[in-house]
């Protein structure tokens, strides 16, 4: 492999990196207030990228609005999903409210399957992403850069949101200690909606990229990038922001170094981030930034 | 006394069973008959994962991975020889199973100690986890092993699948084992295994301090599950006849988790009787997934439909039953 063909696999493990930061903050923001795995959460990625696709191919709205609009819509279905399925849950024992998102991970992939359809759907990508820029000799697509660009700006955004403002406080504060946070007059209810709302917004924007990289929808797309961001998160230490956004561009640069390094290996491309867990989980069990619970009797 | 009276109350309700399985495989069709059959493997299957979650109170997700390790165990070694020639066109088969033919018991058998060894290796490790953690750790190792059998093209001529494995499953032996899973987990539950491992389930905290070897008693039961479902995997590839990594994925636990759920996490008979039920239902429905006509009007089959309904099923037990998952047998 040479240098040429080691930046353009940099930039594509780069890019594929923020694509699974930007979906793994949705689980470790659910996960720190509810300690719920949302399993729904890759299928919800999913539905932000079929929503564009109708948005832009049977509506007249232009590209660029639908792009701020579908975020939108996917953040309430998300929102949604939580009154329906984890809300009357909320005092259950863990296994209970674990299945029930299970089930409404199927329930989305099967609903994607009947109304949308088994066979793929071309996404409809703007001209301008195609663009190929040549840097040095290496020919890199325009959305290569996007990706991280945007994911970047959502990021500082979400970060001042969380350190700044007065619900994000009431955030970290739930996160922290629930008990105790909801004796203070914290709307908990308002605080978990607007966190399923974040969540599931920063999944579709993935969903987007996504499409616009890989321009090929499927129901099913959701499952292999949702347990893999669920993964980032484990790895980053489960609930910590920042360790999130790590654990993603650690699977995603390492997935794409992987196939380059050891093409023999691409077959076992999505076992890798599987292996990942294991090794993480089996050493440092709380995540590289997480910290330590012990349980009290 | 009352011991005599369970013994006779059980000796007749096997007899019944076998008499009406004597009935129905004489009278059915044979796609009925099929349908009876994985009644008979879904109990088995049902009940692994109950044994691992509903009565240890491990949450594992990886059975559909135990499963093809099963599948594949029995397909490999009771294929004909010139079957395997036919099917590995790719790539040949490794030399040392391509000329391999066991008969069906002995290769069943295997099908169990391979997963349940499998079950004991990753168990060993993994079962340090808790909740979330297990869910995901075992969903991952099922996967792994998915990959891995897409990939090892000389082994399981990777995602062509196996056609051809010889038939063996019938009535006897798909209902035989349920039977015989059916009585061991009672028997298991009443010994002392068994109160340890609801012991676990119910506080793990209190079942350490009382002297459970917590470790232990977990690998037990996950190796026991791994084993059971291993065997019911064997039985399903001897039924179909085809198998092919993709059958192995999430979907085919969720399934067996819908079973679990439905008849009580924990409940042996629950189990039972929803296992009946689900496959029965599964096959009933099939007909949203068909195109109907009402006269006139025509509405066209939406592939997929069934699936609909089960989650929807599964979400509104979940819901309405929120408390009363577990349920004491």
């Amino acid at each position: 492999m040479g240098n040429q063909g080691f930046l353009q696999h940099l930039a594509n493990g780069i890019s594929l990196g923020s694509l699974y930061a930007l979906i793994a903050i949705g689980y470790t923001m659910v996960y720190g207030i509810l300690r719920l795995i949302n399993f729904a959460h890759g299928d919800i990625f999913m539905l932000g990228a079929y929503i564009t696709y109708y948005g832009i191919v049977f509506t007249p709205i232009p590209w660029w609005i639908m792009f701020i609009l579908a975020p939108v819509i996917t953040g309430f279905i998300g929102l949604l999903l939580e009154k329906l399925a984890y809300k009357p849950l909320r005092e259950s024992p863990r296994i209970t409210i674990l299945i029930s998102a299970i089930g409404a991970s199927f329930f989305l992939q099967n609903f994607g399957i009947v109304v949308f359809g088994g066979r793929p759907k071309a996404f409809p990508v703007p001209s301008l992403f195609n663009k190929i820029i040549k840097l040095g000799g290496v020919s890199i697509n325009l959305i290569t850069f996007i990706i991280p660009g945007v994911t970047i700006l959502l990021l500082l955004a979400l970060t001042y949101f969380i350190t700044k403002t007065k619900t994000g406080m009431a955030m970290r504060a739930l996160s922290k200690d629930y008990e105790t946070a909801s004796l203070m007059g914290i709307d908990i209810n308002k605080i978990i909606s607007i966190t399923f709302f974040i969540g599931s917004f920063l999944a579709a924007v993935g969903g987007i990229m996504w499409g616009i990289k890989y321009p090929q929808l499927m129901p099913l797309m959701g499952v292999m990038p949702g347990l893999k961001c669920f993964i980032a998160a484990v790895i980053g230490g489960i609930g910590n922001i920042t360790g999130a956004v790590i654990g993603g561009f650690i699977l995603g640069l390492g997935e794409i170094m992987l196939i380059a390094l050891l093409p023999n290996l691409t077959g076992y491309r999505d076992a890798f981030a599987f292996v990942v867990l294991i090794i993480i989980l089996l050493v440092k069990p709380t995540g590289l930034m997480g910290e330590r619970v012990t349980e009290k009797v | 006394m009352e011991n005599n009276n369970k013994l006779k109350k059980l000796s007749i309700a096997l007899v019944v069973t076998l008499v009406v399985l004597f009935i129905l495989n004489m009278v059915l069709d044979d796609y009925k008959l099929r349908i009876l059959n994985l009644c008979g493997i879904y109990i088995t299957l049902g009940l692994s994962m109950n044994l691992i979650n509903g009565l240890t109170g491990l949450f594992s997700l990886g059975h559909a991975g135990f499963m093809a390790v099963g599948a594949y165990t029995v397909a490999i070694l009771t294929m004909p020889v010139a079957m395997k020639e036919m099917n590995f066109f790719m790539k040949p088969m490794v030399p040392f199973l391509a000329n391999v033919e066991w008969s069906f018991l002995p290769a069943l058998i295997m099908a169990g100690v391979i997963s349940g060894f499998i079950g004991f290796l990753i168990g060993a490790p993994v079962l340090r986890l808790t909740d979330d953690y297990l869910a995901i750790a075992t969903l991952g190792f099922a996967e792994i092993i998915r990959v891995i059998f897409t990939n090892a093209q000389s082994l399981t001529n990777g995602a062509l699948g196996l056609k051809g494995i010889p038939a063996n499953t019938n009535i006897w032996w798909s209902w035989g084992i349920a039977i015989l899973t059916i009585l061991f987990m009672e028997f298991l539950m009443k010994g002392s295994y068994g109160k340890a491992f609801k012991a676990i389930r119910e506080d793990e905290i209190a079942a350490r301090s009382m002297g459970i070897n917590l470790f232990k008693h977990k690998v037990l039961s996950f190796t026991f599950g791994s084993f059971l479902a291993g065997i019911g995997g064997g039985l399903l590839a001897a039924l179909l006849g085809t198998i092919d990594p993709n059958m192995f994925r999430i979907a085919l636990t969720f399934n067996i988790l819908l079973i679990v759920v439905l008849g009580g996490l924990g409940s042996i008979k629950g189990t039972t009787i929803s296992a009946i039920i689900v496959t029965i239902m599964m096959e009933g429905l099939r007909f949203l997934d068909e195109s109907i006509d009402i006269g006139s009007i025509h509405i066209e089959g939406v592939q997929g439909m069934r699936m609909v309904v089960f989650s929807i099923i599964l979400m509104i037990v979940v819901v309405v039953r929120k408390e009363g998952l577990i349920k004491e047998s």
